[in-house]
């Protein structure tokens, strides 16, 4: 075995006792913190099948987690307050509708998208992603940039979202279900055509392949992928506003996978935990030193407000000086 | 659909395509140039507002506020570019855009630090508080034509000074071919600071320009950020021509279709369905032209010749 999957094996063993321990011993807190963790971790495993694996730098992920959550929100919406019948809370058809809504929207975007190489995608998946953000925001029935309350969790046959170990437990086997299909993909043909093609696509085009293809079908797959993801983080959540779906959200994801290393199955994984952790971190830190600091100057100080800033100075380190990610420091001196 | 309002609809459209276009020159500059994608210009434009906020209160005089804030917000452009540019050029576009995401995180929270989380009005001297008729029922306020006249003057300034001066023509050499250019004796590092340090100082009055009707605030830069890339990419990555002609096209049509779409789909639909439908589609309409020009032109209007 590997280092690498060795790490990746103890990253999802502590992933799966850790969180029910903390929970049984009266920490409900910290589960919430890994079923969050667990959630953006497939949208980060789903972002890196194209930006790991595909070379296609798409920043505009974050679209497909709103998308996905509205997919639970706007129908629990109207089974609410227009009384349409009891199909409207249940989970399957939530979780049918974010994916292929999600990638339908990755199929259009992504047809797009794919005619332009380098900077021109990263710029237009953005876009893109802007688009949907401003077209909830203009949406004022479903809240605008309020945000809308999700009032009842989707009901899925056997569980109860309702409780967070429920929750917890179904992100935790759709995380490891999403990483063994990306494995899964990459490792086939159609995986070993895209990396070709993130290669050098002209001689992958030059020996028969239409590169497009492939691509667009992994965008959709990635885009799908997310979307489950977001129907997960609606129920996690149980509010949805734009916010979630802003620029921001979808550098943070890209942030995850680079930070824990991109073409690797257990990196993303990684990646989100360190982000999610040093996020919680860095407000502890910042709320601990506010007394001392209040005694000291007198006057009172937010300071857990800025954690952003050791978090961006983090993120400008990491990217000038940790190449490979977590994963490759760890697993250094393989592949 | 009436006259007067088409005319100030119109003008504001302008206003929005010059602010744009100060943004936008500034970004293809720097990735035409140096190849660099810099997410966090709009922070520039958001500190340019800031400087221009404070100064203004401290002189209590507008144009010497902008006057002085300019070259502050150049010389920010230079730290950015030495301390985080320089070490990326190198590098691939995806640390660039992690790089200067990191760089907004940092650049906001430090404005939040100094500033406080509240935006600051600009006041504006008496002589710029005015409106100016302009015949018939059309009056616009005076300090609107004044974005417009010193968009359109930067614009002509940066047009002379890339196609007529020594510099631009290094500018533009520097576009094509960097490794000849330095081959020549030309110190090509120096010119690369530059480069950014006139950016900066383009968007950072743009920040200036719209801070005095806004306010300046934080986050302001990562809004007008998204609409410049999508100016860029239509009119196409690395050219100025293009930037201008996109910046112009998208601001109009922005703004005249947030005021007149839904009189334009009552047309061809009831109007409780315009009424739904208008905001949605305003909304997303420069996205959609977007998607239309990449549809037909994938490398914008005006692709630049070289690269």
């Amino acid at each position: 075995m590997t280092r690498k999957s060795l790490i990746t094996l103890v990253v999802m063993a502590l992933l799966a006792i850790l969180p029910p321990v903390f929970y049984w011993t009266g920490n409900a807190f910290y589960l919430d913190l890994a079923t969050r963790l667990t959630i953006l971790a497939i949208a980060a495993v789903s972002l890196n099948l194209i930006l790991g694996y595909g070379g296609m730098i798409s920043f505009g992920h974050a679209a497909y987690l709103g998308l996905g959550a509205y997919a639970v929100g706007i129908p629990a919406f109207h089974w609410l307050y227009d009384g349409i019948g009891d199909w409207a809370t249940n989970g399957l058809i939530h979780i049918g509708i974010a994916v292929a809504v999600s990638a339908i929207f990755a199929l259009i975007t992504g047809a797009i998208c794919l005619r332009t190489r380098g900077v021109y995608f990263i710029m237009i998946t953005m876009a893109f992603a802007q688009m949907v953000y401003y077209l909830i925001v203009s949406i004022e029935h479903y809240g605008g940039d309020d945000g809308l309350v999700i009032d009842t969790r989707s009901e899925l046959p056997l569980l109860n979202l309702d409780n967070p170990l429920h929750l917890f437990g179904l992100a935790y086997v759709s995380l490891v279900v999403a990483m063994l299909l990306v494995n899964m993909i990459v490792n086939s043909r159609f995986g070993m055509v895209l990396q070709a093609a993130k290669g050098n696509n002209e001689r992958t085009v030059t020996l028969g392949f239409n590169t497009y293809l492939y691509r667009l079908t992994a965008y959709v797959i990635s885009g799908a992928m997310a979307g489950y993801a977001g129907a997960l983080l609606g129920n996690f959540t149980t509010f949805i506003s734009p916010e979630m779906m802003d620029w921001r959200a979808s550098g943070e994801l890209m942030f995850m996978v680079i930070l824990g290393g991109a073409t690797t199955i257990g990196g993303p994984v990684l990646g989100a935990a360190a982000f999610i952790l040093l996020e919680e971190v860095l407000v502890d830190t910042l709320g601990w030193l506010e007394s001392p600091l209040h005694s000291l100057l007198g006057t009172e100080v937010e300071l857990s407000n800025f954690w952003h800033l050791p978090f961006g100075l983090l993120l400008i380190v990491i990217v000038l000086y940790v190449r490979g990610g977590l994963m490759g420091l760890l697993g250094r001196g393989e592949d | 659909m009436d006259f007067s309002l088409l005319v100030i609809q119109t003008l504001n459209g302008l206003q929005l395509g010059l602010l744009l276009f100060l943004v936008a020159s500034g970004l293809t500059l720097v990735f035409g140039i140096l190849d660099f994608v810099n997410l966090a210009h709009g922070s520039l434009y958001m500190l340019g507002a800031f400087f221009c906020a404070t100064l203004t209160y401290a002189f209590g005089n507008f144009l010497l506020a902008v006057i002085v804030s300019l070259p502050i917000v150049a010389i920010l452009g230079l730290v950015l570019e030495r301390v985080l540019a320089r070490p990326l050029y190198m590098r691939d576009h995806l640390d660039h855009v992690l790089g200067t995401f990191g760089a907004i995180l940092v650049i906001d929270t430090l404005v939040h630090l100094i500033w406080g989380p509240e935006g600051i009005q600009v006041p504006l001297p008496d002589w710029l508080q005015g409106q100016v008729p302009l015949g018939g029922d059309v009056i616009v306020p005076t300090f609107r034509l004044l974005i417009i006249g010193s968009g359109l003057g930067a614009a002509g300034l940066l047009f002379w000074l890339v196609n007529y001066t020594r510099l631009g023509m290094l500018i533009r050499t520097g576009a094509s071919n960097r490794t000849m250019v330095s081959a020549l004796g030309i110190n090509i590092e120096m010119l690369f600071a530059l480069v950014f340090a006139l950016g900066a100082a383009l968007a950072g009055l743009a920040g200036m320009l719209i801070a005095p009707i806004t306010e300046a605030a934080i986050g302001m830069g990562n809004n007008i950020i998204i609409t410049a890339f999508v100016v860029i990419i239509v009119g196409g990555i690395g050219s100025m021509k293009g930037a201008f002609i996109a910046a112009l096209m998208i601001g109009l049509i922005d703004t005249l279709g947030r005021s007149f779409l839904d009189d334009i789909f009552k047309l061809a639909m009831s109007t409780e369905a315009a009424e739904t439908s208008a905001p949605a589609v305003s909304a997303m309409l420069i996205y959609i032209i977007m998607a239309a020009v990449l549809a037909v032109r994938p490398q914008g209007l005006f692709p630049p010749k070289v690269r």
